[in-house]
């Protein structure tokens, strides 16, 4: 079984390459197979069939970025705790300790995020 | 080793083609027949069978549209970006024991939430790249979205990590015992209700709102383009519905002998393709503040305490 970690990470390079033979296919498939005849209309932006109105910006709201944000900070710390899981049973109370340290932090900054009411979609 | 690569790959790619059609011809009669219709009748003469089939054909005949305004080489290659990972994720998920598995990968959950968690970029470059104001609506309330629901599902995929003290998906199974039904619920239930997020299924399909948004990230996607997303969709619910009977349901555990077991984990993995199905007939569309609330004030502190709960019950076995 000492190949088998090779042959893991070769299957996926070889079905990741698979995978892109399969979407270049199926393009080239269509490509022999579809009409073409581009219009200004076809081209034109897409909004229910009547003309566009206005150009393609739209105005965002602030709170996008805000629910980013609060992502990141979440998913660098939640990534973390995979290889603590897999450790764990090892090291028993201290990891859970600690873990519990980390996750108490997590609950904490949620919390606050929760009482500065950037939670509320506004 | 060379065979069994080719062989792993055919397989997934067999599998990778022919699940989503399944689950779509499903969704197709399932959903007609719970709104008192019969859904297609005509394709192939046994109950319009061939649909699925015959939409393929037509998408293949259809032209090509990019808009004028589009980023072209990024709007091109989005539902490559899109259908992928979803492709990668089949690899990992372990049809029976023994070599029933593409790839038995230690950290195979691991790399499975980080596949899943590309779908984000997949969504932002279809609906900024379409030069469409629809579309870059669509698709930062899709990024919102998924960006929210990786979180709960990262957090209750940990917890199973820890319950089963590995990352090897096959061995996650192997350390199942039905007591985890209980003792993990609130995680599979969390699991399940964001996996259903990322894929941006009814009711989290704010992202493509038919009657807001147009079709949201996906309204200039036309031909084969479209069905190579609409593809990406279906697989998804595949993978989501497979990971979750993996992770929760005990995967290829069952009564009856081991060489059974890939019955068991396809008859799970299509139950709850079903009530994936059946979540879209039953549930109107939430809306996009209410899917954050969810997500923010419901999911993540529920996980949260399950992964405490987890720990602590480890901790005392």
């Amino acid at each position: 079984m000492d190949t088998s970690r090779l042959g893991d990470y070769a299957a996926f390079g070889v079905l990741l390459l698979a995978g892109f033979a399969f979407v270049a296919a199926a393009m080239a498939a269509n490509a022999l197979l579809r009409p073409s005849a581009p219009s200004r209309a076809k081209g034109s932006a897409y909004e229910c069939g009547v003309d566009p109105v206005g150009g393609d910006w739209a105005q965002v709201h602030i709170r996008f970025y805000v629910y980013a944000f609060l992502f990141v900070l979440f998913a660098v710390e939640a990534v973390f705790l995979f290889p603590w899981a897999a450790v764990f049973r090892a090291f028993g109370a201290t990891a859970a300790a600690e873990m519990g340290l980390f996750v108490g932090v997590l609950a904490l900054g949620l919390a606050y995020a929760w009482r500065k009411g950037v939670l509320r979609w506004r | 080793m060379l065979l069994e690569i080719a062989v792993k790959t055919a397989a997934v790619l067999a599998a990778f083609l022919v699940l989503p059609l399944v689950v779509g011809q499903t969704e197709h009669k399932l959903m007609a027949h719970m709104q008192g219709r019969l859904g297609p009748m005509h394709a192939g003469g046994f109950h319009g069978w061939a649909q699925l089939i015959a939409d393929g054909v037509k998408f293949a005949q259809k032209e090509d549209l990019v808009p004028d305004a589009a980023d072209k080489p990024v709007f091109k290659l989005a539902p490559a970006v899109a259908l992928l990972p979803y492709l990668l994720v089949l690899l990992f998920i372990p049809l029976g024991p023994g070599d029933l598995v593409g790839s038995a990968l230690d950290m195979g959950l691991f790399v499975v939430v980080a596949l899943v968690g590309v779908g984000v970029l997949a969504v932002l470059m279809a609906g900024w790249s379409s030069a469409n104001k629809y579309t870059l609506v669509g698709a930062l309330r899709g990024a919102a979205q998924l960006m929210a629901y990786e979180l709960p599902l990262v957090l209750a995929a940990a917890s199973v990590a820890v319950a089963a003290g590995t990352l090897s998906l096959p061995a996650i199974v192997t350390a199942w015992n039905p007591w985890w039904l209980l003792w993990q619920a609130p995680a599979a239930l969390v699991f399940f209700t964001a996996g259903l997020a990322e894929i941006r299924r009814p009711p989290f399909d704010a992202p493509v709102a038919d009657s807001e948004l147009v079709f949201g990230y996906l309204t200039e996607y036309a031909g084969l383009r479209f069905a190579l997303l609409l593809l990406a969709e279906y697989v998804g619910i595949v993978v989501v519905a497979a990971l979750t009977a993996v992770l929760f349901l005990g995967g290829w555990r069952g009564p009856g002998p081991d060489s059974l077991g890939w019955l068991w984990t396809l008859l799970k993995t299509g139950a709850l393709a079903a009530v994936v199905i059946w979540l879209r007939v039953a549930w109107p569309r939430l809306r996009v503040d209410q899917i954050q609330a969810l997500c923010w004030k419901g999911l993540v502190p529920i996980a949260l305490a399950q992964l405490v709960l987890t720990t602590a019950v480890v901790l005392a076995l």
